[in-house]
């Protein structure tokens, strides 16, 4: 390998890269799949690339790839992947061994599960260096602790005596970066560090993770579903789809000058029109004074909160995990009844507790979650899953039934082949569909909405909003929308309530709400959504008001 | 220490005496339906109806059933077991060597099983689905899977009367010393941890493997970590709870149920002298015995709730 030698400026070269899967369909014979199809790409020392695309594009898998390692039944089985000039796919059991977690670290999307609950912090942040004897146990934790430091993690002499579960998610996932520092690897892979935490928790931990790149000169593979977000780490960005290189350029001519209709689609995303409609005169609900609490009221996670919402309008509440927005959504829907307070429906109180709610109630307001797979049974078709409310609310049966269901498929934009399936035969998008059949086929007057994008990838995510949006033309059902996202806030909402631990802080027409002058967590929220260019991140961090909560 | 973790084990303590004294009750209740009782037991078929009468006036058998429970379980309490009916020698002095000797017994199988069980489980894991693991569970399984006569025949059989190694009968007394008391039960030790172990192996090999698709498994592998140490450091502090849950069952069942392994080997366990008092209808000792192995059973499986408890750390170091 001649050639590599002389290129002793890359520190990865991976060329054609092919990975395989073994599937096993139900009902069909197990047949092999390729994730990644003849990729290339290199990477210079000290130098980062961002690795974007949606789920199923390769990303994590490439990204794995640098380190020898397939997740789940996943095969390398073609290509070369060249790390410090040699040939890694080469190196057998024990060479794989000395090269992970000495060259190569790996940071993961959800650090509160890549940690070992039954060990502390600091013996796991060291345990790499020690094991490679890079480091004696005192001068890895020296290092552990000037990383802790670099990363701005409180109390950086005693926080690695914790446990993983007393330490909240953004530090977990500044430490588990501290682990990948720590044994002062050429490269490391960030698999979607951020995509787990609060707009507001999202930047500190993308700027501590951007000043330790650029302090210890290590190469990074930076994978994200968000382009805003790799705009801000990467010097160049690599755009995925389908196990496919689409687009591979500088980051500046990615994110303004994209050559490839798909990486334009995925920079122009966010941006969906929606007029604001006005108020009207009299809400069909209203919440006033709302008080919840948890664990026999000791724990108050709702004080005193009022909201109203217009009949077909949507009222979007936004704000950070913790702060009371699902809380808010079980309040109204009785399944956490309030202490004090009302929430009265078409000008009577409804009941507090669910069980005391007569079914034309319950038909009115009816639910959508993050969490699609789970929210249906995976032994119904989706048939069966859409008919059961019909049958439930209005005793619809057999022919009458399946043609309200044809009705609601169409509706969704998923056609009649779909009514046999189970949810596991359907994408993270279609099962969303068929929930919002499922609520509509109620015929509700609200629909609350549970950060029912969240899980989704941008494009997806955009489909299934402006769905959303003509539903409520047509149904004219109203929406209380639940997120932390603000794009998904702006495309969508009429009125937006911003909530912080527990109370509404800002309210009213989302014009009102979003035009200055803010409130200092309103400004927050809002200057902590990643916008696509570059040098936003420095310039949010300086004009920063308050702190994030989850620090 | 702190009070959640105090509390929580305060509870199961509380739970288990309240559990004991159920049992106490049961027992009692159960030996009353019993046909006949004790004067007629200790009379006889052919005892007149006065020697009855005088002997039940004698024993208090005429008091109600909650007096005479009362009593029992007052004496219980003092360490009075009463004596037994069939030699009229103290039960709680018969007992306590005969206990000894049984703890003695379980305690060798249980050092010797315990470890043994984890550390198969540990190696199945580390070969799973493979050659090692498939012998490992297949032998664990075919020597549970026969009776314990049996295994007790063919290792007397092969140790005792082929090879004359160690004894076919393990009878000891007090004045047995402590390496010729270990030379005696090596037999119904070695059958015993051949009846328990293939349930513990299999018991931590589904645990960890549980615990092995867990994303904190793929950061320890991509860290570079061996695939043994994987496992011992990082998946079996996740698996304790279930692994010490089936391990107390199993040292239970050592102290409870092994009169068939003592009656083939004539140990003078616990097992035997139930046997023996249960044929001769001695319902003091059938009482006496059957609550100390109720009490086994339940500080065991408190134990197990308590490490199950300690092993979290959750609760061991709260927010």
């Amino acid at each position: 390998m001649a050639d590599t030698k002389a290129n002793s400026g890359k520190l990865l070269d991976i060329r054609n890269l092919r990975i395989e899967a073994t599937v096993y369909p139900p009902g069909e014979a197990p047949k092999t799949i390729t994730l990644v199809h003849d990729v290339s790409l290199t990477l210079e020392k000290g130098k980062v690339l961002g690795l974007i695309g949606e789920s199923g594009a390769g990303k994590s898998t490439i990204g794995l790839s640098s380190m020898a390692y397939g997740r789940g039944g996943v095969r390398i089985t073609g290509g070369k992947v060249i790390l410090n000039g040699r040939d890694i796919l080469k190196a057998g059991a024990k060479g794989v061994r000395a090269l992970r977690g000495r060259e190569v670290c790996y940071v993961a999307q959800s650090a509160a599960a890549a940690f070992n609950p039954a060990h502390k912090l600091i013996d796991q942040v060291v345990e790499a260096a020690m094991l490679h004897g890079t480091a004696t146990r005192a001068e890895a934790e020296k290092r552990a602790v000037a990383l802790f430091k670099k990363l701005s993690l409180p109390n950086p002499e005693t926080i690695g005596e914790r446990y993983p579960h007393q330490v909240s998610g953004g530090q977990l996932q500044r430490v588990m970066t501290a682990m990948a520092l720590c044994s002062e690897p050429d490269l490391i892979v960030f698999d979607e560090p951020t995509t787990a935490l609060d707009v507001t928790t999202q930047i500190d931990v993308l700027a501590a993770i951007k000043d330790a790149i650029r302090d210890t000169h290590v190469a990074a593979l930076y994978i994200t579903h968000d382009l805003a977000v790799v705009a801000q780490v990467s010097d160049e960005i690599m755009v995925l789809r389908h196990g496919r290189l689409v687009e591979w350029g500088g980051t500046r001519q990615i994110i303004k000058e994209p050559r490839q209709e798909y990486t334009n689609a995925l920079v122009s995303v966010h941006e969906i029109e929606h007029q604001e409609q006005q108020p009207g005169t009299t809400p069909f609900l209203s919440v006033k004074n709302v008080t919840a609490a948890y664990a026999g009221g000791h724990v108050k996670v709702l004080k005193n909160v009022s909201v109203d919402i217009f009949p077909g309008q949507t009222l979007a509440v936004v704000g950070e995990s913790g702060s009371g927005k699902s809380t808010l959504a079980r309040a109204i829907t009785g399944l956490l009844p309030p202490e004090e307070g009302t929430v009265t429906f078409d000008g009577r109180p409804l009941a507090n507790r669910l069980a005391d709610r007569p079914k034309e109630d319950l038909r009115q307001l009816q639910m959508i979650y993050q969490m699609a797979d789970v929210a249906m049974n995976p032994r119904q078709t989706v048939g069966t899953i859409i008919g059961r409310p019909l049958e439930f609310y209005f005793g619809m049966k057999g022919r009458e039934r399946d043609k309200r269901v044809a009705e609601l498929l169409d509706e969704i934009e998923m056609g009649k082949g779909f009514v046999d399936r189970y949810p596991a035969e359907l994408s993270g998008g279609q099962k969303q569909r068929v929930c919002i059949a499922r609520s509509l086929a109620a015929k509700p007057k609200l629909i609350i909405c549970d950060e029912v994008t969240s899980a989704l990838d941008p494009l997806v995510a955009n489909g299934i909003l402006k769905l959303l949006l003509n539903l409520q033309q047509v149904e004219k059902v109203a929406y209380l929308f639940i997120t932390h996202d603000l794009a998904t806030v702006k495309s969508i909402a009429d009125s937006i309530a911003v909530m912080y631990r527990g109370e509404v802080v800002r309210y009213g027409p989302k014009s009102k709400v979003l035009t200055p002058p803010f409130d200092a967590y309103t400004d927050l929220l809002l200057s902590s959504v990643p916008e696509m260019e570059i040098g936003w991140l420095e310039k949010a961090i300086k004009g920063r008001r308050m702190e994030s909560a989850g620090n | 220490m702190s009070s959640p973790i105090l509390r929580l084990v305060a509870q199961r303590i509380l739970l288990g005496i309240v559990l004991l004294f159920a049992v106490s009750v049961l027992i009692f209740a159960g030996t009353q339906i019993l046909p006949g009782d004790v004067a007629q037991a200790i009379l006889g078929q052919s005892a007149t109806p006065e020697a009855l009468a005088n002997l039940r006036e004698q024993l208090g058998l005429n008091d109600p059933a909650w007096l005479r429970y009362v009593h029992w379980l007052w004496g219980i309490l003092h360490g009075n077991f009463g004596t037994a009916q069939s030699s009229g020698l103290d039960i709680a002095s018969s007992i306590s060597t005969r206990l000894t000797n049984t703890l003695f017994l379980a305690a060798c199988a249980a050092i010797v099983a315990v470890p043994l069980a984890i550390i198969l489980g540990l190696i199945a894991v580390r070969y799973r689905n493979g050659f090692v693991d498939k012998l490992i569970s297949g032998l664990a399984l075919a020597s549970t899977s026969f009776p314990e006569f049996f295994i007790g025949y063919v290792l007397i059989f092969v140790f005792a009367v082929h090879w004359q190694i160690f004894p076919s009968i393990s009878t000891v007394d007090d004045s047995t010393p402590f390496l010729e008391r270990l030379q005696a039960v090596v037999l119904p030790a070695t059958a015993l941890t051949l009846v328990v172990l293939a349930h513990m192996m299999r018991m931590t090999r589904a645990a960890i493997l549980n615990v092995m698709q867990s994303a904190y498994i793929e950061t320890a592998e991509l860290k570079g970590l061996k695939p043994f140490d994987i496992i011992r450091k990082h998946a079996f502090p996740n698996a304790i709870a279930p692994v010490v849950n089936v391990v107390m069952l199993n040292l239970a069942y050592l102290i409870v149920g092994v009169v068939v392994v003592e009656v083939i080997f004539v140990y003078p366990g616990m097992g035997q002298y139930l046997v023996d008092h249960v044929a001769k209808r001695d319902v003091p000792v059938v009482q006496a015995v059957g609550l100390i192995f109720a009490a086994v059973y339940i500080t065991l499986n408190i134990v197990a709730d308590i490490a199950a408890i300690l092993a979290n750390p959750r609760l061991r170091h709260p927010k």
